[in-house]
């Protein structure tokens, strides 16, 4: 690289620099009005037609012809899955972490190989996690049901929650395992009394991170966990969930039910929001145990 | 002993556990293969993908159409994405004080987390009407909104997150003396930036941008929402297309009726994971190259 210093050359460097900062300020600020935009947008158009009604009723005879009730449906289908999907997926990822971190060495072959499905795993579409759901209950003869939907949204969350856990694991230091070790703890004892304590805030993330993915996707349940206008009973039930209730409701040609599928967006919207405050608040609580 | 029975059975537990993730990649990949076999014993993989009749009820599956509606999609989404995520990247890393970085990460993060569905919403309510009534009348077409661009620039956004957020760890694993040297050698930042960030980074920001094209591909709810699902080779930015995603999507009530369909579906849905994982491995084998450089 040659630097010229002629007073000409100079003007022109710095007419670059400065360029380049407003178009890098520029993008900065699209990035961050386009998520303000997106909120900004749906709770005020949603704000005329939000009322308590939405979100306490299930849609009654004609609902989605413009007459009364609500989606509490979809809004309990969705927790309800979110809540099963995440559980299950701890299930798994947990202990997969635990072995991954504590009983193999750093570069053994078997935690690269999982590590690598991991991040396959993770950028794989939803829709094909939902096609392949579909597959699932098709060779087990299952319906689309609630229980089928967990499933299938367990699946897209494995992914997502184990690399936010591993992501904090393999921070632990070494010491304080050794340390623990040294006392005469087995490995058991270390994974569980010790090292996910010291992980807690970093768990609570992970598993609000998935939840909130969990109840946010349309594409996997859409042909897994059915729908239906009243709150499920039982697991082998279908279940409506609020991505879909919005999109079903935006696909009606009726502009007052159109206007609740924008109120609907706002809902899941501030859940979402929500989960994703309350994972940081949490993780200030929790990291008492944490030893720095 | 007990403590001892225990701690073997929990290694032995968890090490099956382990091999879960490994088994479901495969188990994903011959599920949808096993269902798509009807379709692919009848009609070879290229005629199905080049063939441009979609009629289900003649047995007629061409994908041409959708896989033409997906690719414009998804490279009208990285021409927008790809240059704004690295701008607003390099600002976070090179230029931006220390409190206004603190601050932008989790709002990137929230914007990864918004649902798509409700990115689709938006897009009907702010993008559709923008591309209908503004940009086409300003390049003398007309358009409904719901177009190709439309999907483009909805996707573009709900990406900007996942290129940015590579882009930023490339960037931070180049050593810091590297840039000292450019700018003691009296380099303007941008000239540091452009000489010595760039270059370094270059590998790590093709694969930011091959994991956003990854994202893209597969997005289906906001796409399908704004994109119009004409099933016709789109021939301008204007026109509506039909991404294979929203044809998954769109179609999965009628699918048992019809026979093939399914099969149909499921072969998209295939197609659709084969372009997936090969761009995801391609992704992380160029980022594990540069981090082990970086070591």
């Amino acid at each position: 690289m040659k630097l010229e210093t002629s007073p000409a050359r100079l003007r022109h460097r710095r007419i670059v620099e400065a360029s380049a900062r407003v178009l890098m300020i520029g993008s900065t600020a699209l990035v961050i009005g386009s998520l303000l935009a997106i909120i900004g947008v749906i709770v005020w158009k949603s704000l005329p037609v939000l009322n308590l009604d939405m979100i306490t009723r299930t849609p009654k005879g004609g609902y989605y012809l413009g007459k009364e009730g609500g989606i509490l449906n979809a809004i309990i289908g969705s927790l309800y899955l979110g809540v099963g999907a995440t559980a299950l997926a701890l299930v798994f990822s947990l202990p997969i972490v635990l072995y991954l971190n504590l009983y193999t060495k750093k570069k053994s072959r078997i935690a690269g190989l999982t590590r690598f499905a991991f991040d396959v795993l993770w950028g794989i579409p939803s829709i094909v996690y939902g096609a392949f759901g579909f597959v699932l209950m098709m060779a087990v003869g299952l319906r689309a049901s609630l229980l089928a939907g967990i499933i299938t949204v367990a699946l897209l969350e494995l992914p997502i929650m184990s690399r936010a856990i591993d992501e904090v694991m393999v921070l632990v230091p070494r010491e304080l395992t050794d340390a623990s070790s040294a006392l005469g703890a087995t490995r058991l004892e270390t994974a569980l009394k010790v090292v996910v304590r010291q992980c807690m805030p970093g768990i609570l993330t992970a598993i609000l991170i998935a939840f909130g993915r969990g109840i946010g996707d349309a594409a996997s349940v859409l042909f897994t966990a059915g729908f239906t206008d009243r709150i499920p009973t039982s697991l082998l039930q279908p279940a409506a969930t609020l991505p879909l209730a919005i999109f079903f409701q935006l696909g009606t040609p009726f502009p007052e039910v159109q206007q609740r599928a924008y109120a609907s967006a706002a809902v899941l919207t501030l859940l979402i929001l929500l989960i994703s405050l309350a994972s940081r608040l949490l993780i200030k609580r929790f990291t008492k145990h944490v030893i720095k | 002993m007990m403590r001892l029975f225990k701690d073997v059975f929990a290694r032995k537990t968890m090490f099956l556990l382990t091999l879960v993730p490994s088994v479901l990649v495969l188990l994903i990949v011959f599920g949808l293969y096993e269902k798509s076999k009807a379709l692919l014993g009848l009609k070879s993989l290229g005629t199905l993908l080049f063939s441009t009749t979609w009629s289900p009820l003649r047995g007629e599956f061409g994908f041409f159409p959708f896989i033409m509606g997906t690719l414009w999609v998804t490279a009208v989404a990285l021409v927008i994405a790809i240059p704004v995520s690295l701008f607003t990247a390099i600002y976070l890393s090179e230029y931006a004080p220390k409190v206004f970085r603190e601050f932008a990460k989790p709002v990137i993060d929230m914007l990864a987390g918004i649902p798509s569905v409700v990115f689709g919403v938006w897009g009907i309510m702010v993008i559709v009407p923008f591309v209908g009534n503004v940009l086409a009348p300003l390049f003398g077409v007309y358009s409904s909104g719901y177009s190709i661009l439309a999907g483009g620039i909805v996707l573009a956004i709900m990406i900007f997150p996942t290129i940015i957020h590579v882009s930023l760890e490339v960037f931070s694993s180049i050593p810091f003396a590297l840039r000292e040297t450019s700018l003691s050698l009296g380099a303007t930042r941008w000239e540091t930036v452009h000489h010595v960030v760039l270059r370094k980074g270059a590998q790590g920001i093709l694969a930011a941008a091959i994991l956003g094209l990854s994202r893209a591909f597969g997005e289906t709810m906001a796409v399908l929402m704004v994109v119009g699902n004409v099933p016709l080779v789109p021939k301008s930015l204007f026109q509506p297309g039909y991404p294979l995603p929203a044809l998954i999507a769109n179609n999965y009530g009628e699918m048992m009726s019809i026979p093939l369909y399914d099969s149909a579906l499921m072969l998209a849905a295939l197609v659709l994971l084969a372009v997936v994982l090969v761009a995801s491995i391609l992704g992380r084998w160029i980022l594990v190259k540069v981090e082990r450089r970086a070591e």
